[in-house]
């Protein structure tokens, strides 16, 4: 014996086995052990952080943590301002990211979210037996239901419940003639390698951006292409597009810097007689042919989910990054006892209100997501009864405004996550928690208030109050405010004119 | 899944899009989101704000008004667009009956959609024209 600690989970059965290491994992498993759920994790890898142990190429997140905000931190009004730390409930636990800044920006650094990352597993004591690769599944039929067995290179693990937090991390080049002449986003060189080479960038999404703004002090050019037209998150008033952090190629472009943006098909790549590489593409409008020389082509076309075999299993998946599709409690549409967390949860795509996803592609959204569901889980499958708090009826306005102007959930995964409160005349309001929106609209159930906010891509966030009565679901959106104060008269007395079509003590 | 090429390819053969060159269904391919609903699961809600345009590349959904099912659409049929254009609040739910597979268009996308695809507008045009055409002889 080395002493070494003996590395927990051995193969066998378990209530509940999980997959991954990243912060989608760490937050599920923290809360299905509060939850009194046990189970089984195992990643990969040999310390947490998944993605962020290598990603992004240029070392600073997109996701920001403001050190300063007009609320403390640990607070949950907090997470509004911070993105990145996960939800423990031990005070000393809370808001880890912010003292882990180093003052120089407010998206940390991609070595500062590991140390956060790894601070909360460390803190939390969450349990991971590392060094343990998944490579193959079987689903079992059994009398009570099917069992999953995950192989791996330790073992077989047998479970009813299996949780893939295993990302959306699996470089993907589509293919085209001379694909293999390109490189990967992930295996983009050091930048000054690029020193005075002509580059070619396939992809217009946040990857291929995030190359571009990196080389623009190396490359002599930098091409950009892909058939459609690039969208900028400041102009979707949303997450959709490129972030502002990276917009500099398009005003270097807009200015005649030399960086050419291009909306055309790639027909292929191939090596010219002197050395060089040419790229021949075919523009979206007109149709004209337009070959480009480059010394590097970087496939920036992004990442898909690594699910290995469960296709093979039933797992229906969708589009360009293969994501799973998902109930809204995240669990597989197809394969019941499969779910997934972390940012895999893109593939349970709520209500997706005038085209705006959720936020489940980044930790902010994800780690709600991940604690939701490890309460479904512990509900539907473990008996556990959450907390469901009453609230006198009286109560209800204040509480609702209080929701709407500072509950994190809401703003983070807007139109996609609700505080839900039941009115169930036998038992009175009662709160029952954050639940999935469309989960609670498409459900059966008591006649509930679901309170959250929304966007329409104009750049308006307002507050949206549904109703659902006698099995119909009624919505009403309340003003939108220029300083996001919900809490003020004008949104107390439409609230309270909402709320008393159900609750009459709601009314002013 | 589909790769941007399988869609390209179902694309290059649904009434809506004929008379696009390949380099235009793949930019089409790249601006819609491809998206799967189960059996049972509901894509459009009656009532509710914020709808988009979708295109069925394979599947079954129906259109339910009032819980009464209306009709059923398949491949290379949509649905949604009337709401998006009259900034309505769709007036029917449309459950999926078979496993579906659709192409999305988020509602504020679909104008500068049409905007710079004119052929399709025409296209939607002669459909429309259809539609009220049938719905005038059930008048009659």
């Amino acid at each position: 014996m080395n002493g070494s600690p003996p590395r927990p989970f051995p193969p066998g059965d378990y209530p509940a086995v999980v997959v991954g290491s990243g912060p989608g994992a760490l937050q599920f498993s923290y809360s299905l052990r509060a939850a009194g759920v046990q189970h089984a994790v195992i990643s990969a890898d040999e310390i947490p952080g998944g993605m962020f142990l290598r990603w992004p190429f240029f070392q600073r997140l997109l996701s920001w943590t403001k050190p300063y905000a007009p609320v403390p931190h640990g607070s949950s009004a907090y997470e509004r301002y911070d993105w990145n730390s996960l939800l423990p409930e031990e005070p000393e636990l809370r808001s880890l990211q912010p003292p882990l800044m180093d003052g120089t920006s407010y998206f940390p650094s991609r070595p500062e979210m590991e140390a956060n990352l790894q601070a909360f597993a460390r803190g939390a004591r969450i349990q991971i037996r590392y060094g343990c690769r998944w490579t193959a599944t079987r689903r079992e039929p059994g009398p009570d239901g099917d069992t999953f067995v995950i192989e791996t290179t330790d073992g077989e693990y047998r479970t009813p419940t299996a949780i893939f937090a295993v990302g959306v991390a699996q470089p993907f080049t589509p293919p085209f003639p001379g694909s293999e002449l390109t490189a990967h986003y992930a295996d983009t060189r050091a930048a000054e390698t690029y020193a005075g080479r002509r580059v070619f960038i396939i992809g217009k999404q946040n990857s291929g951006f995030e190359l571009a703004s990196g080389l623009l002090q190396w490359a002599s050019r930098i091409v950009l292409a892909s058939p459609s037209p690039a969208k900028l998150s400041v102009a979707t008033h949303s997450l959709v597009g490129v972030r502002a952090r990276y917009v500099q190629p398009f005003e270097d472009h807009a200015l005649g810097g030399g960086v050419a943006i291009l909306d055309a098909s790639i027909r292929g790549v191939e090596r010219t007689p002197g050395g060089a590489l040419l790229v021949r593409t075919t523009a979206t409008v007109g149709g004209a042919e337009i070959n480009i020389e480059a010394d590097d082509v970087i496939s920036a076309t992004g990442f898909v989910c690594p699910l290995l075999d469960l296709s093979t299993l039933g797992v229906a998946t969708f589009g360009p990054s293969v994501l799973p599709a998902q109930t809204a409690f995240w669990e597989s549409a197809t394969v019941p006892g499969i779910f997934f967390a972390g940012t895999i949860n893109q593939g349970s795509r709520g209500l997706k209100k005038h085209g705006l996803p959720s936020n489940s592609g980044a930790v902010q959204g994800a780690r709600y997501n991940a604690r939701i569901m490890a309460r479904h889980i512990a509900q539907t499958r473990f008996g556990y009864q959450p907390a469901r708090p009453a609230i006198r009826p009286q109560d209800l306005l204040s509480f609702a405004l209080d929701e709407l102007t500072n509950g994190p959930e809401v703003w983070h995964q807007k139109a996609y996550l609700a505080r839900v409160i039941s009115a169930d005349p036998a038992v009175g309001l009662r709160d029952e928690g954050i639940q999935p929106l469309a989960a609670m609209v498409d459900g059966e159930g008591p006649d509930s208030i679901l309170l959250t906010l929304e966007a329409d891509g104009t750049g308006l966030i307002y507050p949206v109050i549904y109703l659902r009565r006698d099995g119909r679901v009624e919505e009403y959106a309340l003003e939108a405010d220029p300083l996001l104060d919900f809490e003020s008269p004008l949104h107390r007395r439409q609230a309270a004119e909402v709320l008393s079509r159900l609750v009459p003590e709601a009314a002013l | 899944m589909a790769t941007r090429e399988e869609i390209v390819d179902a694309l290059s053969g649904m009434a809506l899009f004929a008379d696009l060159s390949t380099p235009q269904l793949s930019d089409i391919a790249g601006r819609f989101e491809e998206t799967f609903f189960p059996q049972g699961a509901t894509v459009l809600r009656q009532g509710l704000t914020g709808s988009g345009f979708y295109v069925i590349l394979e599947g079954e959904a129906a259109v339910v008004i009032d819980g009464a099912q209306r009709a059923i659409l398949g491949r290379g049929e949509y649905f949604g667009e009337v709401s998006v254009l009259l900034d309505e609040s769709p007036v029917a739910d449309i459950v999926a009956t078979r496993p579906l597979r659709c192409l999305v268009l988020g509602g504020p996308s679909l104008e500068p959609f049409l905007m710079a695809y004119p052929r399709v507008v025409y296209r939607m045009l002669i459909a429309q024209t259809r539609r009220l055409r049938t719905a005038n002889r059930w008048r009659n």
